[in-house]
């Protein structure tokens, strides 16, 4: 594998996961996605040409299985938040992947895991501010 | 002692019921509504309904309180989840963490969270039993790098009759304590063995199946 292509983990194959699987796949990116369940892999599209795991992702072989070590990116975009965040910070700190981001849901618990320092992205917060912008921008609204 | 207990079943049932007959206050944590209504008419303890990896439902369990938090849940990332709010959040001193999974617990413990592997302690113990029955109790510590373990001597042994100076003892190896007739005795070179000796061997895995053969004289 040529260094100049990134290698990306894509951790759970929801629809979030499948979606960011075909695109950075499509763009090119070296991509692993893993799922416990064979079906999720039927969000995957032509455009993907990476690599499918079949298996856990809370056991640490699975990942290593996945080649994690080797990843420029890990994202944990799996339907459970705690599961992202504990994957998160083993792909960070027990294989030092340099970037990983988990999707988490709830707010209060992202805040805290902000602070500590791992990167989260919540799309209750970003739907909210979206949904809020567009109420303020709403002209009824202005009388 | 306040104490926080998130999980269910008997685990965490017979716990509290110990726990608060040592006079320790227990609060639960548990998601299942059932439960919750069962462990309140069983016990004298607060339970809150909820999930406690959210940090609303750790605060109305009064967390901030607790002089420990066990996460008992058989998910392995919700304990750690719990354990961490309760740590970086709550700023909780001492929290512990059962672990399903025996590799994630060097995983945890390299986050910051004390955990423990009910089955690397059961393994400990049903591999040293299987091969010795004298052995009546194995204590691992830090997983096993070093173990504690309780022998009983036989009037048969080769150790018996001498003093300690005499023997020829592996290295990492040391009997920490003697216990003769109930009562417990610190052994120096002088002391002599007796058979129905109790002793207390502190070990390393590299010489331990070693002493042990040498206190019991039994071929491996």
């Amino acid at each position: 594998m040529k260094k100049d292509i990134l290698f990306i983990v894509v951790i759970g194959c929801g629809r979030l996961g499948a979606y960011l699987a075909n695109r950075l796949s499509g763009q090119g990116c070296s991509v692993v996605v893993i799922d416990q369940h064979q079906a999720a892999f039927d969000g995957l599209t032509v455009e993907f040409g990476g690599f499918r795991v079949e298996g856990d992702c809370t056991e640490v072989a699975v990942l290593k299985q996945a080649k994690i070590e080797r990843a420029d990116i890990v994202v944990a975009t799996t339907n459970e938040d705690n599961i992202n965040l504990m994957v998160a910070q083993i792909a960070r700190q027990v294989f030092k992947v340099p970037r990983v981001i988990a999707r988490v849901y709830q707010p209060e618990r992202e805040t805290v895991y902000r602070v500590m320092g791992i990167e989260t992205i919540c799309p209750t917060t970003l739907a909210g501010e979206h949904l809020l912008g567009f109420i303020r921008s709403n002209p009824s609204h202005s009388e | 002692m306040n104490i926080v207990l998130i999980g269910g079943k008997k685990l965490v049932y017979f716990l509290s019921r110990t726990l608060i007959s040592k006079g320790h206050r227990v609060t639960i944590i548990n998601e299942n509504h059932d439960e919750c209504v069962w462990l309140t008419r069983q016990l004298n303890l607060t339970v809150i309904h909820g999930d406690a990896s959210n940090p609303r439902i750790l605060e109305e369990a009064g967390v901030e309180m607790a002089d420990e938090v066990l996460a008992m849940t058989p998910r392995d990332e919700d304990n750690l989840v719990i354990c961490q709010l309760a740590r970086n959040h709550f700023k909780v001193n001492r929290t512990l963490a059962i672990v399903n999974d025996p590799d994630l617990e060097e995983v945890f413990k390299g986050f910051g969270i004390t955990a423990v592997s009910t089955i690397n302690i059961l393994a400990t113990i049903i591999e040293q039993r299987a091969r010795f029955d004298d052995i009546t109790n194995v204590i691992p510590f830090e997983e096993g790098k070093a173990n504690l373990t309780e022998i009983v001597l036989h009037a048969g042994s080769p150790v018996v009759g001498k003093p300690l100076m005499s023997l020829d003892l592996p290295p990492d190896a040391l009997i920490a304590m003697i216990i003769r007739r109930g009562e417990p005795i610190i052994p120096r070179g002088q002391t002599v063995l007796l058979p129905e000796d109790r002793l207390a061997v502190m070990t390393l895995p590299g010489t331990h199946g070693l002493m042990i053969r040498t206190l019991t004289g039994e071929a491996d």
